[in-house]
């Protein structure tokens, strides 16, 4: 490692004692990163006011790192690939924007969105990424990664059954993380910070001597292998570290290298895995406890404060992975997910807001809106009233917020859980998700109808039920074939599952992320769906009303003739909200008759991001009218347009879908016109306020907050170069608008705007 | 509670019609024909649904939480709900008794004070919608002339019931500089004003004018911009202050 020793800051040479000033606690004694933020949080309940602009060195970062963003999009996407090197925590030399400027250093690669290779997931997606945009990989190391080393994707394949790969094709199951990192694993990032990488390595050595047992069964040998590789990625992290100059082997001193060492270990973890989300936590009251000592000792100014907490983002709006198009068409524009948990109460009654959280929401305006990091507050009404004050203008000004229940996932997840992706919570550094990506309800319904034959391919995927051949649907009928379809389906669907994260585990495991979990973790197989509310107001239009099949000469059918009308998903219809609320109950207990892979605790999402449109593309006509190809609504929206009664009808539909069946989150996007939430700006907020009071009081998990013209969205879509950050929520994310498909635009565009009339 | 209220629609959340959050009611039938309104389909009184002062309530309710937490409340509009006064009297004055939630009514005021004393008891305030001060312009305008209106304005202001005045500003209808000061004048006469609001004319409802089958009679006329709105501003300002000199 080329590293003078002169260069090497730290702890050890300054003298300081790192721990100095905090409050003493059992976290000294072992790995407790939330036992500690008790001790030694500074809950804030004041206003926005002590907020600083950004320093010069934020501004000339910033407009360097646009100008790289605009190059790279005139680009085609990407701006440039390092080919020749295969992405690992220490494979590249030290990157900058602009060296001196920085104060949070630290790239994938050497150059600032120059993409890294991740095979280690599958070599196809990064030899059609390359192709796509316009780079070839060198022959040896596709070699490599074909014949020599194994891949996560091969090893699914090599598994899958017959049954499997149809179910894939015809989309009934898709989105599955067989071809690349499966994401949503949330490391400890702060741990690196508190305690130093030395003693996070001792700790892992005593897991490992604790499980020298007498019977090496499966379990055991697997999980010593995967013990002694987490410590070897620790080791690997200090020498990443060590060559931008830092010796992160002991605990950090001060805010700057508190942001600093932290970021290390995030950005260890995405040069070794391109997973489908890498969410990076609850990091900012944590970080706050070092800048609220640094200010106290006189070290630090809130410009300065701020100023690392800009930088800091800026590197995370820098997190890029090579994918193709394809997946981008899936998922919108180039989505990491770099989930950031703000707020949230603590189970002591106190609240988790300090002035860090006022900070990251803060670099909306600093650095303007972008769609990462992913900036979710967990919302509660006990939040301070100045701090939801300020979260309601920024949604309004920014549109780059979400927002999730606290009140629903404290009692089930503690005070120190984080949401990886978009809606998944889990117990930092305690527990992980295996990601399933989702099942197609609508498709379901359809193969119910047309006795388990797709109907685009037209070919049996589901079990072979005789298909309905009356001329008008009897709702009995289709629900009780309808219940076959999905015992399959969730038998499948699991199975799936399981051989993924198998493979996974073996030929993809997630070393540094899991270095920094505990030994003993909860894991949950995180299965969803998309097209509830297709499938609910189908099946409500079967019951209510006449629906007619028009069926092809195949007898399938490929269109449906409504006669009457039928009570509709989003108007807060107990005759059809039960009907949804029962579908998510039904399919989520068939999921739990299977066995999960390492006993895994099955969960459910109503979760598409962008999906949907992708969703509907593959799906024939439905019996609630929806025209073949024609988008779902998103995670667990209203069909657009058919919620008719106004915002708050809407959200009541929603609400009632139970966190209980559905543990892994329930999205919902919401769009407003900024004069529908009323004509002041201060009447906005306090009624945006009270939206989101009233939704989470309601039991509603999730909202995403849109706060837009649709005229504005339009003229973005004819004059991208205006709108370089024009920033949208969908479910679960946000996207930079511009960066969307012109489907997925348009999507946006006639959903439902409440308030547009 | 069997009394019948012939609705047009609801929207559960509103904020631009009067304080916080509200629950609004629109009713069906209106005695006036306004060549702008956003709402033609609202007219005729043998459409819409028929529906209980129950049947309402019990769509009210699962809301009545975000309401309170926003100090909004319920605001019945239209159509002109004063038509159905004895309905709208025993919804609002049922919403006041179960929930305690703040009331108001959106009225053209085309109405007899007599026949709305109930409603106006259950009422805490009216969003009055004053169209024209000139009589002649105000019947080509609206079909009706105006004398009720004014009246009913006027009635308010000797009761001191709260009011929210309302006018749409339509370019080449109503942004005469002589009215526009006039009706600053006679806003200024009133001593319930809680607000004014000047609402530039949008042409949103334009759609259902053609769904209906009916001829947009304001075909052409353009909104205002935002220049132009702060000349009315000025020259109502300048009537309301003549007034008071």
């Amino acid at each position: 490692m080329a590293m003078l020793e002169e260069e090497v800051r730290g702890a050890a040479r300054s003298g300081r004692d790192p721990w100095r000033g905090f409050k003493a606690g059992e976290w000294q004694e072992k790995i407790d990163t939330a036992g500690f933020i008790t001790l030694n949080v500074t809950p804030y309940t004041g206003d926005e006011r002590f907020l600083a602009p950004p320093t010069e060195a934020t501004l000339s970062l910033w407009a360097q790192v646009l100008e790289l963003m605009r190059q790279e999009r005139e680009n085609g996407g990407v701006l440039d690939v390092d080919v020749n090197t295969v992405s690992t925590i220490t494979s590249h030399a030290p990157g900058y924007i602009d060296k001196d400027k920085e104060k949070i250093v630290g790239l994938q690669t050497d150059a600032p969105l120059r993409r890294a290779v991740q095979p280690f997931g599958g070599i196809r997606m990064v030899v059609d990424a390359c192709k796509a945009y316009g780079y070839k990989l060198p022959d040896e190391m596709i070699r490599l990664f074909t014949d020599i080393r194994k891949t996560h994707n091969q090893g699914v394949f090599d598994a899958y059954t017959t049954e499997m790969r149809t179910a894939r094709k015809a989309g009934i199951i898709t989105g599955l993380p067989d071809a690349y990192g499966r994401g949503r694993i949330i490391g400890d990032y702060r741990r690196v910070a508190l305690y130093g990488v030395d003693r996070l390595i001792a700790a892992k050595r005593n897991d490992l001597r604790e499980l020298e047992v007498c019977a090496m069964s499966e379990d055991v040998i697997r999980q010593r292998e995967e013990l002694s590789e987490q410590i070897r990625s620790l080791q690997e992290l200090k020498a990443m570290a060590a060559s931008y100059g830092f010796d992160i082997s002991a605990p950090a001193a001060d805010a700057r290298e508190a942001f600093q060492w932290l970021y290390f270990a995030y950005l260890a973890a995405i040069k070794e895995q391109n997973g489908a989300a890498m969410s990076l936590g609850r990091v900012s009251t944590f970080l706050d406890i070092y800048i609220e000592r640094d200010l106290a000792e006189g070290t630090l100014t809130e410009a300065e404060a701020q100023e690392l907490v800009d930088h800091f983002v800026m590197k995370l709006r820098l997190v890029k992975f090579l994918r193709t198009p394809e997946y981008n068409e899936l998922f919108s524009g180039d989505p990491t997910w770099v989930t950031e948990s703000i707020g949230g109460m603590a189970l002591d009654g106190r609240p988790l807001v300090t002035r860090n959280s006022f900070r990251f929401l803060h670099t909306l305006y600093n650095l303007g809106p972008a769609p990462e990091p992913n900036l979710t507050v967990l919302w509660s009404e006990r939040l301070p009233a100045a701090f939801k004050n300020y979260c309601a203008k920024v949604s309004i000004d920014t549109s780059s917020i979400q927002y999730e229940n606290d009140e629903l996932m404290r009692p089930l997840f503690g005070d120190d859980y984080g949401i990886a992706c978009c809606v998944s919570a889990m117990r930092i550094g305690k527990q992980m998700q295996f990601f399933g990506a989702r099942a197609n309800l609508a498709k379901a319904l359809l193969y119910a109808i047309n006795g388990g034959v797709d109907e685009k391919l037209g070919i049996q995927v589901g079990p072979k039920l005789a298909p309905l051949t009356g001329e008008t649907l009897d709702y009995e009928e289709v629900a009780a074939n309808y219940n076959e379809v999905l015992e399959w389906l969730a038998g499948l669907y699991m199975n799936t599952l399981n051989v993924i994260h198998y493979m996974h585990d073996k030929y993809c495991y997630e070393r540094l992320e899991m270095a920094l979990h505990d030994r003993e973790i909860v894991r949950t197989m995180a299965c969803g769906i998309a097209g509830l509310s297709v499938a609910a107001d189908s099946l409500s239009a079967i019951k209510y009303a006449k629906v007619r099949p028009v069926r092809d000469e195949r007898g399938i059918a490929v269109d449906f003739v409504i006669e009457g009308d039928y009570p509709q998903y989003g108007n807060n219809d107990e005759r059809v909200d039960r009907i949804a609320v029962e579908l998510v109950e039904s399919f989520m207990n068939k999921l739990r008759k299977h066995h999960a892979y390492r006993n895994a605790i099955p969960t459910l999402s109503v979760l598409t991001i962008t999906s949907n449109v992708v969703y509907g593309k593959k799906t024939g006509s439905t019996p609630d009218g929806r025209k073949a190809g024609e988008p779902f609504a998103p995670g667990a929206n209203p069909m657009h347009g058919r919620d008719r009664k106004g915002a708050l009808a809407s959200l009541g539909s929603v609400a009632k879908i139970p966190y209980a069946s559905c543990q892994d989150g329930i999205s919902n996007t919401f769009s407003i016109v900024p004069k529908a939430l009323g004509r002041e700006e201060e009447t906005r907020r306090a009624n945006l306020v009270s939206l989101l009071d009233g939704y989470t009081a309601s039991g509603g998990h999730h909202l995403n907050v849109n706060v837009f013209n649709r005229e504005q969205l339009l003229d973005a879509m004819e004059h991208p170069e205006k709108y370089p950050q024009l920033t949208i929520r969908v479910s679960g994310y946000a996207v930079n608008f511009i960066k969307l498909t012109r489907e997925q635009q348009l999507d946006v565009v006639n959903r439902t705007f409440h308030g547009s009339m | 509670m069997h009394t019948i209220g012939r609705i047009h629609s609801v929207e559960t959340f509103g904020t631009v019609d009067g304080p916080g959050i509200r629950f609004v009611l629109f009713m069906q039938g209106c005695a006036l024909q306004c060549a702008y309104c956003h709402n033609p389909d609202t007219w005729r009184t043998d459409k819409g649904r028929e529906a209980t002062v129950d049947d309402i309530l019990a769509e009210i309710e699962p809301y009545v939480p975000y309401y309170r937490r926003s100090g909004g409340g319920i605001t019945v509009t239209g159509g002109e709900p004063t038509l159905q006064a004895p309905f709208v009297a025993r919804l609002l004055a049922a919403c006041k008794r179960r929930w305690g939630l703040h009331t108001a009514v959106d009225s053209s005021g085309f109405c007899d004070p007599v026949h709305v004393e109930e409603l106006m008891e259950a009422t805490d305030l009216v969003l009055l919608d004053l169209k024209l001060l000139d009589r002649r312009r105000h019947i080509a305008l609206t079909g009706q002339p105006n004398d009720r209106t004014l009246a009913f304005a006027r009635w308010l202001s000797e009761r001191g019931k709260p009011v929210w005045i309302r006018h749409v500003l339509i370019p080449g209808v109503t942004d005469g500089a002589a009215d526009l000061t006039a009706f600053g004048a006679f806003v200024g006469s009133l001593d319930n004003v809680a607000k004014f609001e000047l609402l530039p004319y949008h042409r949103m409802g334009v759609y259902k004018w053609e769904r209906l089958g009916k001829p947009y009679p304001l075909a052409g006329v353009p909104t205002p911009e935002e220049k132009d709105m702060r000349r009315a501003w000025t020259l109502v300002e300048e009537g309301m202050n003549s007034r008071r000199c």
